[in-house]
């Protein structure tokens, strides 16, 4: 068993995907954003190619999905001393195109967001993003915690783990997540072990 | 339709280009013999191709599995599946196909990790009761391990251990931190933990100039840039081609080998991936290197009057004897490497530690062993890959440790206290995976599916493998040496220990990508395909190279044990030429 497969057993693990490459978008809207597209052509497969540049030019959510998407993404990683917000390293952006790249996530997140909106309407009478700061985080305290929210909040638990899953994919793999988490490799260099003082701290010197 | 045949008579035809028929073209080449070799896949040099030093964020998906099942900067093109190649299973058999379709085929992506098969493990009947003896000795093969470890390079560190030689040895790369808490465990536990043995460059190869040392990215499935790890494609391929003895056609998928009335092998026969095209070419021996389960597939499909069963199937045991490594482990967080120290720890992207089988089988219910291969480190924060996004652990762990104020508080959450678990979490992840040995069986096998093409319209092969109770047993031996390990290391178990009903977490067949033993070696034609050179018993001038020769695989990954045959069976063929015998 390796991590990967371990994660599984969690059932929290990688999720594997099998894309359907969705027919072009054909709107005007849509032909202006196909302009921009650049794709990475190095050692890419012809498909690869094709599908990244056919991916980056549909839209899956519509603008009230990816408001909610942004205030949510932004609630779970906020800005702090050490770095900027969801939203200020492209999550919404990141989360607009890997449920096109896995599909499986497309339904979960867009029945989730219904669910959302329909509790905030039926609760506080206005959809997620209307609602004030207090009812969002009063909401957000019933699903954000998974061993001791009501069974009746389930759903809306299934919902929040996948899109706490996907903000913080999203944030950490993102150039400020990266810096924030203090990953410094990628650089070539000559790799001479384990510093010393922290050999010391762990007692690991003679191991 | 038509056949477009080449004019041109080559010595030799290659099928293949990974490990097998690699190293076959690269000596062949080398002695002056003119090769053609046949590729399915594209053209593929690392130096140009591999997406080593990418950013997770340079990937749109993160470095997601969409296209690629091991992540979008992993090497291989292919994977379990291949858009209009199927397979087939019967008798609710899981077995999982991968394939890399590519110049040096899966060695752009493998783990690098290069162990010799040792004394017992090439008597396995003898020494342990189970499953045949190959028809060769270690001694045979020793001369040329030591060729494989000069021409290519291997890291590791003199043991002297009876059944896991030595072989000629660059230093070993240092472990990282989480790999040393590990070892402390498994020492611990009396396993003894010794350097890894992988085929990355730790200082610079002497006598060779194409290739540089490694500068440790950790990346080796991207495959190298500067050729630092073996490939086939940098270290064997691309040299053979300057000699200008070897010529290469890439997207060639072969249907099958074509043989004359005397039953000698006289060319192949293959499509076009592109064209669509249908070409023959035609040489005086044939190197069949397709991979274990490809190559079973062309002998297969390549029948004639003479040949009703096909080729080199006289035995009827060509696809039989389908074999590969079962797969456990455990894995955890360890608390004590919360809020740890960063600095870079990318290391190699081979294996830094590992334990070889340490336990006598006699004392067990299982007949052959495992080895772990350790892991753990600060590794590049990314999604996909083997090892997914590493952080998707801490919001349901995080209720189960105290806060940096050391106040408990409820899992999950958002916000900046979440943030900050982020933080604390990363690099924290650590673990053992094992690498056991199941026995080469009749009944497992691969076969033509009758009735099922695949887009050229070469039949398919269909799978049957089952795992038998002492792969099971070895399963459950696994599962309880992980648990073991990550409790002596006090980690938190990220693995829900297994029961019988799914064979103690011991995964699908093929899993492993190290099967081997389809057109297997031996003694006797009425029971191997193949000889112990590699040679068809019924046709003298078809070699097999690749992983399908295996008579019985180790607990040892298969591709140095690839290497050396390759190269053994292509002096031999050079002999049988001078000698006119083939």
């Amino acid at each position: 068993m390796n991590r990967r497969e371990s994660l599984k057993t969690l059932g929290i693990g990688t999720l594997s995907a099998s894309a359907l490459i969705a027919a072009c978008n054909s709107d005007k809207e849509n032909v202006q954003v196909a302009k921009e597209v650049t794709v990475d052509k190095t050692g890419r497969q012809e498909f690869e190619i094709i599908r990244d540049k056919s991916l980056q030019t549909e839209k899956f959510f519509d603008p009230v999905e990816m408001t909610t998407i942004t205030v949510l993404a932004n609630l779970i990683i906020p800005k702090d001393e050490h770095s900027g917000s969801a939203s200020d390293a492209g999550v919404p952006a990141f989360i607009e195109f890997i449920v096109k790249d896995e599909p499986e996530h497309q339904l979960p997140m867009r029945g989730g967001l219904r669910w959302l909106n329909f509790q905030c309407m039926s609760r506080y009478n206005n959809i997620f993003v209307d609602c004030s700061p207090s009812q969002q985080t009063e909401l957000l305290n019933e699903i954000a915690f998974p061993l001791k929210a009501k069974p009746s909040m389930q759903a809306g638990v299934s919902f929040f783990n996948k899109m706490r899953e996907l903000t913080a994919i999203g944030f950490f793999t993102s150039k400020m997540g990266i810096q924030d988490l203090g990953y410094m490799g990628n650089s070539p260099g000559k790799w001479e072990g384990v510093p010393k003082d922290v050999l010391e701290k762990y007692g690991l010197l003679n191991v | 339709m038509q056949i477009k045949k080449s004019s041109t008579a080559y010595d030799v035809v290659i099928i293949g280009s990974g490990a097998g028929g690699g190293m076959a073209g690269y000596v062949l080449a080398n002695a002056g013999i003119k090769v053609l070799m046949l590729e399915a896949g594209p053209f593929f040099d690392p130096a140009l191709d591999s997406q080593q030093l990418k950013w997770s964020y340079d990937s749109p998906r993160r470095g997601g599995n969409a296209t690629r099942p091991m992540g979008d900067f992993d090497a291989s093109y292919g994977g379990w599946k291949l858009e209009g190649e199927p397979y087939t299973q019967k008798d609710g058999s899981e077995f999982q196909w991968f394939r890399s379709r590519m110049l040096g085929g899966r060695t752009n992506h493998w783990a690098r990790i290069s162990l010799r098969m040792g004394p017992k493990d090439f008597k396995c009947k003898t020494n342990y009761g189970v499953g045949d003896d190959w028809p060769i000795e270690y001694k045979e093969i020793k001369p040329y391990y030591d060729k494989v470890d000069r021409l290519i390079g291997v890291y590791g560190s003199m043991e002297g251990l009876e059944n896991d030689p030595d072989g000629i040895f660059l230093p070993p790369p240092k472990p990282r931190l989480n790999e040393l808490f590990v070892k402390k465990a498994v020492t611990g536990l009396g396993i003894k933990v010794i350097a890894g043995r992988g085929s990355v460059l730790t200082e610079a190869l002497p006598g060779n100039t194409d290739r540089k040392a490694c500068f440790y990215c950790g990346q080796c499935n991207r495959s190298c840039k500067i050729y630092g790890d073996f490939s086939a494609s940098s270290c064997l391929v691309i040299p053979a081609l300057k000699t200008g003895n070897l010529t290469l056609i890439t997207d060639a998928v072969v249907r099958e080998i074509l043989t004359d009335r005397e039953g000698l092998a006289t060319g192949v026969s293959y499509v076009g991936r592109l064209d669509l095209q249908e070409y023959q070419v035609s040489a005086k021996s044939v190197i069949l290197a397709a991979s274990t389960c490809e190559s079973a597939r062309i002998l297969l499909n390549s029948k004639s009057d003479r040949f009703p069963n096909g080729l080199a199937n006289g035995s009827n045991v060509v696809g039989k004897y389908l074999h590969d490594s079962t797969q456990g482990g455990g894995v955890a967080i360890l608390p004590q490497l919360m809020d740890r120290k960063r600095f870079n720890e990318d290391g190699v992207g081979s294996l830094h530690l590992y334990a070889p089988w340490w336990l006598d089988n006699k004392k067990l219910d299982f007949p052959r062993g495992y080895h772990l291969e350790i892991f753990g480190g600060m590794m590049m924060p990314g999604y996909g890959g083997y090892f997914g996004f590493e952080g998707i652990v801490v919001p349901y762990l995080n209720g189960y440790l105290p806060g940096p104020d050391g106040k408990m508080k409820d899992g999950g959450g958002y916000g900046l206290s979440l943030k900050n678990d982020y933080r604390r979490f990363y690099g924290t992840m650590a673990g053992v995976g094992c690498h056991g040995v199941s026995t080469a069986r009749e009944d497992n096998y691969c076969e033509i599916d009758p009735s099922v093409v695949d887009k050229y319209g070469i039949p398919v092969l269909r799978f049957r493998y089952k795992w038998n109770s002492d792969e099971v047993n070895q399963a459950r031996h696994m599962q309880e040496t992980g648990q073991a390990v990550v409790k002596e290391m006090g980690g938190i178990s990220l693995i829900q220990p297994a029961g019988p009903e799914t064979n103690y977490g011991l995964d699908k067949p093929g899993k492993g990508i190290h099967e081997v033993g389809t057109v297997r070696m031996g003694d006797n034609p009425k029971t191997s395909p193949i000889n112990k050179w590699g040679q068809a018993h019924e046709c003298k001038n078809l070699f097999v190279t690749d992983g399908s020769v295996f008579t019985q695989q180790s607990e040892k990954n298969p591709t140095w044990t690839i290497l050396a045959l390759s190269m053994r069976t292509a002096e031999y063929l050079i002999d049988q030429r001078k000698k006119q015998q083939v």
